[in-house]
């Protein structure tokens, strides 16, 4: 082994893209989904200029996240994909939909219902299937010599949907916490309402995988009831959150909701690393299995340690200029 | 009828890899030539220069927000329908089509906001400084996307054991021996694109009498342009031949219709190629001229198609009649590009609106000549998918079955069909309403990022509004 370990180093770096685009394209899933649900048209201009500036800027990371594991795990990506092949088309459709949502819906005046739908589809839709692949993979691949050997509708299981709904009801809480940072009057009233509900199901959701993967995964169960005490202290830490989210909505504070679920999704989210590390691949195959030969990480290392700091720095910089509140009236026309 | 998933997989990917290649191949030259316009206005002072430029600059933005919503799809396709094909060459095309991508991101995060929307607000230089690095950001992203599909045609600086690809030389793998030659081709097309786009908006806005002086301007630089990028695209696709000849001589036997290896072999203006029989029928052909063409000397000799077993050949008449579309195209563009130099005397070539007429409808060869020859050379490989040591059927998704295939083309044949009408109906709605003088717009609305937003023509015509002569 060299001095440092490549795999290691990109697990990070592919580990961090994934969990940057569930936090940013995730609110603007959410607001999404709960599209059809806001109380009347004037809210829904206000809620998609809210993320209208940043969107395409969140989905960078799932570019990214994908070319990277052809790069770094190119087991990852050949398993995975064929693996949910329906559900990828799923997601990329529903992620395309929205995406010219986004662009013609404020260009449009008697076709805007048709685009009201196709933001509010392809946002559920792209939110379910994501919600599955995290489902899928709790749940492991059959592979055989590094093939993908399972058949077309594997990944879809009582399991996956409910991680799919899951996952749709928890972009939904991201969204709402978001709108209530980023609007006033009854549109964040509407949104101060409805996020104890949202989380009231994500926490039900949790609760439920939570008991349900022990029996799905047994190297999961054996990891949380083994030796390492130390790894409860994410579950604890995101309860923490979903505590101090309630708690911040009926002081309705205004920053505060967002942060608690970000921090929600973060701590789940290393919770679920933790029980699979180092398999990338479950059930069998760990990150250095799935590696790419260390001269072709090394190769591509490079480049991405120079490019991330600098979307970082734009990223920033976007949200910057975006700040504070946005009114009616205001944003893209 | 048993459905095929490998068939269906090539459709697929052919498919969306052609609806996606039309963008790019035209904004990589439009890139240019904005950054050319931005040049002569920071340069000259001429207002006409600035007009051009930010009316292309939203043309650019349109078309550039299209490409990337229909390349997110491409960064899947590999892993969902050729598992099997990125596993065994991960080593190599990962890192590499990351650089695209990772170029791409460098490129829209560092300076096409500043091209898009900072008109005005940055200083002028910065401005075209911008639009400098954008340009050749595009040039980059396609030496990446182009070095690895030479790379499949022509590959080299690689071992394969067991299976997988193993990268021995980065720079031989890189610049493999066709990269070159695609890459110059490539590059000339975009530009020619690009020429003849503007070239033939510009006629239909003299043909409507829109802005003479700017429009002016901007057909006779293209008809310059393109009187030089013609021609030279000629000799470099010439070069590019002989290149495939020697490195993959069962294409170029396939583009020649040529079946046995021959010496003094015609060249072929129509025939029927019959895969089963392997010969042609009803050929018409000039004695000796593709010998001719391609090894320079009239009895040289031109391989065969039957040089290799009949399942190692590609459809012949798939290639021999692409190609054929792709050089009549050629000679088209040459045709036109000579048309406008002799109507120059006299400035005719503002006037005459048979000559507009034509150059309007001319818009539309680039984009037909580029598919053609990309069928050309993806088709002419087969059954390779890595030239000579891995076919399409090796490289397919094992656990694929045709009906996933088939649910899965249809549904991008939609999506993709709802995204092109919403996006071509928009452009033509951003090019009518062009180089017209624009209603001051509030400044503070346009926030970075979305290129698409750097157009705000309304998408259908308001009821309430008059409408505009």
């Amino acid at each position: 082994m060299a001095m440092f370990d490549l795999s290691i180093i990109w697990a990070v770096i592919i580990g961090f893209g994934v969990i940057m685009y569930v936090l940013m394209d995730g609110f603007d899933l959410g607001v999404g989904i709960l599209f059809p649900l806001a109380p009347d048209e004037e809210s829904r201009d206000v809620m998609m200029n809210t993320v209208a500036p940043v969107w395409d800027g969140n989905e960078t990371w799932l570019v990214l996240g994908g070319a990277g594991l052809l790069g770094a795990f190119p087991l990852v990506y050949s398993v995975f994909l064929p693996a949910l092949y329906l559900g990828v088309f799923l997601m990329l459709a529903g992620l395309i939909f929205r995406g010219i949502a986004f662009e013609f819906r404020f260009k449009s005046h008697r076709n805007r219902h048709w685009w009201n739908r196709a933001f509010c589809w392809g946002s559920a839709v792209a939110s379910f299937a994501q919600g599955v692949v995290v489902g899928a993979y709790i749940q492991g691949f059959p592979v055989e010599d590094f093939v993908y050997v399972g058949g077309p509708f594997d990944w879809l299981t009582p399991f996956s949907v409910l991680t799919g709904l899951g996952l749709m009801a928890g972009y939904a809480l991201l969204g709402a916490t978001w709108l209530i940072l980023k609007t006033e009057g009854p549109l964040q009233e509407w949104a101060y309402r409805l996020a104890p509900r949202l989380l009231l199901a994500v926490l039900g959701v949790f609760a439920i995988i939570s008991l349900w993967t022990p029996f799905v995964d047994t190297g999961v169960r054996d990891r949380w009831f083994g030796h390492l005490q130390l790894i409860w202290i994410f579950p604890a830490l995101a309860l923490a959150c979903a505590g101090l989210l309630w708690r911040a909505v009926r002081q309705r504070r205004e920053g505060q909701p967002f942060i608690a679920t970000l921090g929600l999704f973060v701590f789940t989210y290393l919770g679920l690393v933790v029980s699979k590390w180092p398999v990338i691949v479950p059930p069998d195959y760990t990150i250095w299995d799935a590696a790419s030969d260390p001269g072709s990480q090394l190769f591509l290392l490079i480049g991405v340690l120079f490019v991330i700091p600098i979307v970082l720095a734009y990223t920033a910089w976007s949200y910057w200029v975006f700040r504070g509140k946005v009114r009616p009236g205001e944003g893209y026309h | 009828m048993e459905l095929d998933p490998l068939l269906l997989s090539r459709l697929q990917f052919a498919f969306v890899v052609a609806f996606h290649a039309i963008f790019p191949v035209f904004t990589i030259g439009l890139a240019s030539y904005i950054a050319l316009l931005n040049g002569l206005f920071f340069k000259t002072d001429n207002p006409a220069w600035d007009r051009l430029a930010l009316f292309w600059t939203k043309v650019f933005a349109v078309v550039f927000g299209m490409g990337v919503v229909s390349g997110i799809v491409m960064s899947f396709q590999f892993g969902t329908n050729w598992s099997n094909f990125s596993q065994a060459a991960s080593n190599f095309l990962g890192p590499v089509l990351s650089y695209e991508v990772v170029t791409a991101f460098f490129l829209e995060a560092a300076f096409l906001g500043v091209l898009l929307f900072g008109r005005g607000k940055v200083p002028q230089g910065v401005h075209l400084f911008a639009a400098i690095m954008v340009a050749i950001g595009t040039f980059i992203s396609s030496f990446w996307i182009l070095s690895a599909n030479s790379w499949m045609q022509t590959p080299a600086g690689v071992e394969l054991i067991e299976g997988r690809f193993h990268v021995t030389d980065w720079s031989e793998a890189i610049f493999n021996p066709s990269f070159p030659y695609r890459f110059a081709h490539m590059v000339l097309a975009s530009f020619l694109t690009g020429g003849f786009v503007v070239a033939g908006v510009s006629a239909w806005y003299l043909l409507i009498g829109r802005d003479r002086e700017a429009n002016r301007k901007a057909l006779s630089m293209c008809l310059w342009l393109l009187l030089v990028l013609a021609p030279t695209q000629a000799v470099v696709g010439d070069f590019h031949g002989l290149n495939t000849l020697e490195h993959q001589p069962t294409k170029v036997a396939a583009m020649e219709g040529n079946w046995e290896r021959s010496s003094n072999t015609p060249l072929l203006l129509f025939a029927w190629p019959d895969q089963e029989a392997q010969e042609n029928r009803f050929e018409i052909g000039i004695p000796g001229l593709a010998s001719l063409i391609l090894t320079h000397h009239v009895e040289g000799e031109v391989p065969g198609v039957s040089e290799v077993p009949p399942e190692e050949q590609p459809p012949v008449w798939i290639v021999f009649w692409s190609f054929r579309i792709m050089v009549a195209l050629g000679f088209a563009m040459i045709g036109a590009a000579l048309a406008g130099l002799w109507l120059r005397r006299g400035g005719r070539v503002y006037e005459h609106r048979g000559f507009l007429q034509l150059m309007r409808v001319m818009t539309i060869t680039p984009f037909i000549a580029v598919l053609a020859g990309w069928v050309v050379t993806e088709t002419g490989r087969a059954p390779w998918v890595v030239y000579g040591l891995m076919s399409h059927a090796e490289a397919l998704t094992p656990s694929l079955t045709g009906g996933m295939a088939l649910f899965t083309l249809v549904g991008y044949m939609a999506v993709y069909a709802v995204v092109f009408l919403c996006g071509v109906y928009y452009l033509t709605r951003v090019v009518r309403q062009g180089m017209l003088p624009e209603p001051a717009h509030d400044d503070e609305v346009h926030r970075p990022k979305r290129p698409l937003s750097a157009a705000h023509v309304p998408f259908e015509d308001a009821s309430s509004q008059p409408g505009r002569s």
